[in-house]
């Protein structure tokens, strides 16, 4: 289970939140001039990323605020929490080696450094 | 040279018996690596055999590596709790899941090699009006599409199941349930060995420890593969790499609507027969099964954020044994002895996706998420007709990619969210 750093609240438990998603999907400013393939892009497709991903999270039995997480998928790893409408921090991300490579020393291994 | 494997039979267990078993010869080969192949299957689990068994069986292409980056059935193949069922709601799945049902049945006898498939039915229960409602629309879905079906009430459950608590005092009683009595279950391990045999007497190169990186486009065609061990061309390279599809995808610049997420499983210390069919409830989120070891298999929920990790949250394991005590008070004093967990590719309807893509030559078989393993001959079969004829079998024409652009989803979440 994940410990999260809820910016309004402190340190909770995975428990009390959940998650949102991929973070920074834009809404299309010009819904009507949309194709069906950019609605699919918009709705369903996502990066699923392995490795450094942006996702937004929600404390959903605490404060009820959204807010934004940088999490190493490969590792579970937070890197950094911070507010709803903030551009993601920089982050040197050198996990995975391989495109699927597993970290070294089981899945807990930290490999991803804060810059 | 590729040499037949010899047929395993009783005489052949007693020769090699009385040679104490020390002579049993390799179930499939360790092949060097060509340099062209007329077809590569990038993953080694079940579906990925299966679709390069079929190629060669039905579609007379033989000329085939299957390139994994662990060992075979490593990954979901050898992680699920091996419910096999085909009581879908809709027709595009009932039909697909019901050919790989078909398949089932007959197995161990085409591959020659004990899958152990037990039709020990699967009971998916009700614990409230909503749940009896949804369970009957299924169960009348599933009798129009000519699939076995029955509804019992609470004390057919009970006379079925007698260990299962069908107290009316308990948080979520049991209003009744549907019972497949074809569904059941299988060894997972030995469907990856039994398919991996059939291919490499067919042909078939099974490459082990040789992990992708890259997948080769020229001018939207695609050309190949680079791997750990080097370069692999091939003209025709199918996908099935389950919950590392995303991954892959990426090398080709696609994206896929695919969330990966860590799903669990744990087994008890084995005990006498206790429960002697498969207990499915999306309500509770539990489900039990007993293997033919004497272990109680039990299935968990999905973290609820994407990992590659290969372990979940233990609060969700936690929720999973709180059902399963209530349901069946008599199992509360078991031991658990291990559990883990595989990645899981999750769609937003929760139906699989198998389809060629824009580019030439490059197909994807994936989007499984919680409930692959019982399709995995039906998936391969399907599979590897639209990579051999480059245009969807009929079972899966429903199944393409574009399916999130028209807006024709083959919403499954009843069927298939919960229950795998
Ligand atoms: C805990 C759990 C319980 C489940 N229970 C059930 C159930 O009861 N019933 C049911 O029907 N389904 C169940 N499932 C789902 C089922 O296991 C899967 O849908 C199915 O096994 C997928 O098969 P596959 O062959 O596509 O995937 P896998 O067996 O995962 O095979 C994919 C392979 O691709 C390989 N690979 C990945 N990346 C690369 C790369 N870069 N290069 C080379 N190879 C690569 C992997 O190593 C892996 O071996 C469960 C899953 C889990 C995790
Ligand atoms: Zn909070």
């Amino acid at each position: 289970m994940l410990l999260i750093n809820c910016p309004y609240c402190g340190e909770r438990e995975q428990e009390e939140f959940s998650c949102g998603g991929e973070a920074h999907i834009e809404r299309p400013k010009n819904p009507p001039e949309l194709s069906d393939d950019q609605w699919a892009d918009y709705l369903f497709l996502r990066q699923n990323i392995k490795g450094l991903q942006f996702e937004r999270w929600n404390h959903s039995f605490g404060c009820r605020q959204w807010f934004n997480v940088a999490r190493n998928t490969a590792t579970d790893e937070i890197l950094a929490v911070y507010h709803m409408g903030e551009k993601p921090p920089k982050l040197e991300s050198n996990d995975p080696i391989t495109p699927c490579g597993e970290p070294k020393i089981g899945s807990g291994n930290f490999s991803t450094s804060k810059k | 040279m590729i040499k037949k494997p010899k047929k395993y039979s009783v005489f052949s267990l007693v020769r090699n018996a009385l040679s104490y078993h020390e002579n049993w010869q390799p179930a499939w080969r360790n092949p060097e690596i060509k340099k062209n192949y007329d077809a590569i299957i990038v993953g080694g689990g079940g579906h990925g055999l299966t679709t390069a068994y079929y190629l060669a069986k039905n579609h007379g292409i033989k000329n085939i590596a299957v390139v994994e980056k662990g060992w075979i059935g490593g990954g979901n193949t050898g992680r699920n709790t091996t419910i096999i069922r085909s009581n879908y709601l809709w027709d595009q799945s009932a039909a697909l899941y019901e050919h790989a049902l078909k398949l089932w049945e007959g197995m161990s006898q085409e591959l020659n090699y004990n899958v152990m498939f037990s039709q020990r039915g699967v009971m998916n229960v009700a614990h409230n009006l909503h749940d009896v409602r949804e369970l009957k629309r299924r169960w009348n879905a599933n009798r129009l599409n000519d699939i076995d079906c029955e509804w019992l009430n609470t004390e057919q459950v009970k006379k079925f199941c007698p260990v299962i608590n069908t107290s009316p005092n308990i948080r979520y009683p049991v209003l009744g349930a549907t019972l497949q009595r074809r569904a059941g279950t299988a060894r997972h391990d030995a469907v990856a060995w039994g398919y991996a045999r059939g291919a490499d007497a067919m042909g078939v190169d099974i490459i082990q420890n040789c992990e992708v990186t890259g997948i080769n486009v020229n001018n939207g065609n695609v050309t190949g593969i680079e791997t750990t061990k080097g370069t692999i061309n091939s003209k025709k390279i199918g996908v099935v790499s389950a919950g590392h599809t995303s991954v892959i995808a990426k090398m080709a610049g696609i994206k896929l609507p695919l969330e990966s997420r860590p799903l669990q499983a744990l087994v008890s210390e084995p005990v006498k027969p206790i429960i002697d069919t498969v207990v499915m409830s999306n309500t509770i989120h539990a489900y039990v099964s007993q293997s033919d070891k004497g272990e109680l298999v039990i299935g968990a929920g999905t973290d609820g954020y994407n990992s590659y990790t290969q372990r979940g949250g233990f609060n969700i394991v936690e929720d999973t044994i709180m059902a399963i005590v209530e349901l069946f008070p008599i199992f509360s004093r078991m031991k658990m002895l291990r559990h883990w967990g595989g990645i899981v590719d999750i769609c937003p309807d929760a139906s699989p996706i198998i389809s060629k893509t824009h580019i030439n030559g490059l197909y994807f078989n994936c989007g499984w998420g919680t409930g692959g393993f019982k399709a995995t001959p039906g998936s391969g079969w399907v599979f590897a007709h639209t990579i051999a004829n480059d245009q969807p079998h009929a079972l899966n024409a429903p199944f393409s990619i574009n399916r999130f652009s028209s807006g024709e989803l083959v919403d499954e979440h009843g069927a298939a969210a919960v229950a795998h």
